[in-house]
Parts: structure tokens; sequence; C-alpha cells
């Protein structure tokens, strides 16, 4: 199994926890990524509200890069560059003329695209690739007694679905309960967190993130995983404003690839806990030790 | 008591605005709205919206450009896609509301110091010049060019960052450069090789 790997910009900034534990994870179950060379921004959301051409042959450069790596797939693990790659793949479908528009501009740089690049999510992989019997093979310390809601947050599941269920995703639900963990119902998985709005309109922002912890609480979870490094970050960073607008909700978000590597006994330190404002404190019991009593609690998690 | 009118008149119109736009490549839908509302009910910020989203795509339609281009609403759109999904007549909301941003920014009839479109300008300023974001130079920028205050009302959570290791001014950018820029040329038309 070799991919193509797209990181996007998150990835080496404040997402960069979820590539420093996206990248063992997918090691240790024999995952070959290789790095596109010279991969570019996707555009995200903002390029798109400027000039719809410029951001499809932003997303249309990292395609034909990846076609031009010799590799089948291309896998984007920023749930926003998942969407623009493939939002960008059905837009040059649907309308040709924007496809022979972006075809110049790619030939003004020696590039092509053929239109026929699949863009996958490590969750697409893990689950249908990878597959669920291989992971739990390599679980050695399982996350017995962990509560966890799964949230998935926009981008995967919409608009362009193309390995879960649009309105309740299921495929991190799967792989949490296979690393031994506790999934708590989540009915707010797919609901927005904010995206940009944190920054840029705290007043809605703060309320969208303060309502997604506020129900992972009420449910009883011990944390959120999360598959975007936006979502995580505005559920991790706002904190302090959630406290003072709402009330302390101190539940920490980590990324489904950090509770991956805590399952597979990886070292803490590869696994970028340590970079989250609300730290991660619970740990699974040691590999080969005696299963804790049914009364005992996981430590609490404070943040 | 400052009074004004609150019923649109048909002179308020721009005659062929929305026509025009539903001919913009995943527009064309917008002309099947049936006014359910739909768009408006999933919406997680029509609260805080001038026009709620159903409100808007009529008044796109009928030709309301002004009212439409100079709304909050086409900023506070966050880009979820909850009413592209969920809309009986598969009208592509959230491209349309992209598609006013556009216009909005290409008119510069957005709301002054409003931090939406001037993130959205850093952007791809940023993009164009490096090939990459790097973030927290982005966040920067942005709050020096909006609020001050609001920079120093963050001080926090600049902390955090610093703290975990997440706060990194080191530019990020791509090898070949040139290539953004000989790419967006040839969509401009200026340098390209011509069909």
């Amino acid at each position: 199994m070799k991919y193509s790997y797209f990181p996007g910009c998150s990835l080496r900034g404040l997402g960069r926890a979820y590539e420093e534990s996206l990248l063992p994870v997918m090691q240790h179950l024999g995952v070959e990524l290789q790095e596109l060379d010279d991969w570019n921004c996707c555009g995200a959301t903002a390029y798109m509200a400027v000039d719809e051409a410029k951001a499809c042959v932003l997303a249309a450069r990292n395609l034909a890069l990846a076609e031009r790596s010799g590799l089948h797939q291309v896998m984007a693990p920023c749930a926003a560059c998942y969407l623009v790659l493939n939002k960008t793949k059905h837009y040059l479908q649907d309308y040709p003329a924007m496809k022979a528009k972006i075809d110049r501009a790619l030939a003004a740089v020696d590039l092509t695209y053929s239109g026929n690049m699949p863009v996958r999510h490590p969750l697409d992989i893990l689950l249908n690739d990878v597959g669920l019997e291989a992971i739990k093979r390599r679980v050695q310390r399982p996350l017995k007694g962990l509560k966890v809601a799964p949230y998935y947050g926009c981008q995967i599941v919409r608009p362009y679905s193309t390995f879960d269920d649009q309105n309740n995703p299921t495929s991190m639900d799967r792989l949490i309960e296979a690393l031994g963990a506790t999934v708590v119902r989540y009915p707010l998985k797919t609901k927005c967190c904010g995206g940009s709005l944190t920054g840029t309109v705290p007043r809605a922002g703060i309320r969208m993130v303060y309502i997604l912890l506020d129900e992972a609480r009420k449910r009883g979870a011990d944390c959120l995983a999360t598959v975007c490094p936006l979502c995580q970050f505005n559920l991790d960073a706002y904190h302090a404003d959630v406290k003072s607008t709402y009330g302390g909700v101190a539940l920490p978000t980590v990324y489904f690839t950090q509770l991956m590597g805590l399952a597979f006994g990886l070292p803490e330190s590869q696994l970028g806990l340590n970079r989250a404002a609300v730290r991660f404190k619970w740990r699974p019991a040691p590999a080969g030790a005696p299963p804790p009593p049914s009364a005992a609690t996981p430590a609490p998690v404070t943040a | 008591m400052k009074i004004h009118r609150t019923i649109k008149y048909e002179s308020d119109c721009v005659r062929g605005f929305g026509r025009e736009l539903m001919s913009v490549p995943g527009c064309e839908q917008l002309e099947r709205c049936i006014q359910c509302g739909t768009c408006s009910g999933v919406c997680p910020l029509s609260i805080y919206m001038d026009y709620t989203p159903r409100q808007v795509m009529a008044l796109t339609r009928a030709d309301f450009k002004r009212e439409v281009l100079h709304s909050h609403t086409i900023w506070l759109c966050a880009s979820c896609y909850a009413c592209t999904v969920e809309c009986p007549q598969e009208i592509r909301i959230t491209d349309i509301m992209y598609e006013l941003k556009q216009r909005a920014i290409l008119e510069r009839v957005y709301p002054r110091g409003f931090p939406i479109p001037v993130l959205a300008r850093e952007f791809t300023a940023m993009v164009r010049k490096h090939g990459r974001i790097t973030e927290m130079v982005l966040v920067i920028r942005l709050f020096l060019q909006t609020s001050w205050l609001a920079a120093l009302g963050n001080w926090r959570l600049g902390l955090d960052l610093m703290r975990t290791g997440r706060f990194s001014l080191i530019t990020e950018r791509i090898k070949r450069r040139h290539e953004i820029a000989r790419m967006f040329d040839a969509l401009d038309g200026t340098k390209g090789k011509g069909p």
C-alpha cells in the first residue's frame, strides 16, 4: 500500500500534532506515504471567495503533481484540503470549459492532469484498504474505559461524501471501537465548528465551539476525537473564551490518529500529545497488565 | 427617531443581476428555489444574519444586487455545506455564497474593517507570493489590519501556542514559486500560451 501524501499547510502549522501522530501510525500499519513533491496550498475556503478559477488551478496543480508522482492515489488528511481537491475534481468533470482553462494554465508550467486522481482521507484508507481487523491486531494497549465523542465536522462528509454517510458517518466510530474505547452517541458529529469565525467573528464562533464541547460533556465523553486540524484548533484553543462567556467545559480534543498511536503502544513522544492547550491525560493500561477491576474509572481528565 | 423604508421597491433592483449570476457554473439551480427555508433552518449561523440564506436566494434571483452584496450573510457563511446537502432542489447554496463574496470583493462593497474579507485578501496574497500559508503570520496580519484590541485580547491564546510549540513565524514556501505566478498569468490571459 503506497500513496502520495498531501499534508497541507495546517499540518505544518497549528495542526502539526496531526502529522506527528499520523505518520508513525501509518508506518506501523505498513502504509507507505510519499510526500507530494513541492505541493502548494490547496486554496482552502478563502480562495474560493476571491476567484474560483485560481482556486481551482491551485488544487489542480497538486492533483497534477500527484499524477506525475506515478502513484495512483493521493491521501489528504486535512478536511479542508480533502474537500477542495475533491471539489476541484468534480468541478473539472462537470464543466469542460473550466477544465480547458485549467489545462491551459497547467500547461504553462508543463503539468497535465487527466482528471482521475482519487483523493482519499486517512479514515477511508484505514477502514477500506487497511481494514479494521488489521488495525485490531496491532492494538497493544486497548483504550478500555475511555469514552470518546467522535466529531467529524463538515468537510469530509459534505458536500462530497465518498466513503461514509453524509448525515450519520460511522467510520471513526468503528475505528475508535476497534481500539477498545467506548463511543458515546454524539448527534452533533457533523455540525460545523465555526471554521475561521472563531478568529473573525468570535461572538458567533465561540458559541459554536461551546455547543460542541458542552454536548460532548453532557454525554459523558472524556474527550472529542477529530479528523480536521481546524476543528481541533477551535475546540482546543478557545477554552478561555468559552469559559468567560458560557462557563468552563474542560474537555480535551485529540486527533483520531493520537488515539490509535496510544492503543498501538507507540512512544508518546511521537504522538504530539503535548501540542494541545487542554492536555489529554488519560492513558491506557500498559500492555500485559491485568485488566482493571470493573469499578475502576479512567483517570479524570482535567484541563 | 430615525425611520427608513423596509419594503423593497422594484426600482431598487439591478436588472439582470440574478439571471447573470445563475449563468455561473454551479449556480444554475437557483432558478428552481421553492423558498422552503430548509437552508435557513439548517444553517448554524442564520441566527446572526441580516438576511437568512432563504432570503438571500430570493433577493438574488429577484435582482436585488445591492442588498445581497452588502449583507453580512455572505461573510458569515462558514462553508459547512449543510444547506447545500439538505436543499431539496439541489441548489449549491454554499457556492452561490462564494460567488456573491467574489462580487462583493470585486466591487469593494464589503463592510469596512470587517475581518472576513480581509482574511480572504491576506490569504490569497500569501498563497500568490509563497505558494503556502504560514498560519501564525496570517493570523497576525489579520489582527494588525482589523483590530489591535482583539489581538491584545488573545494574548492567552498566543502564550498557549508558544507553550505547545505551535507559534511559528518561519515562512512556509514552495520551491517553484514561479509556477504559481505563471499559472495565474495564464488564467488572466496576460502571458498564457493560448489554446
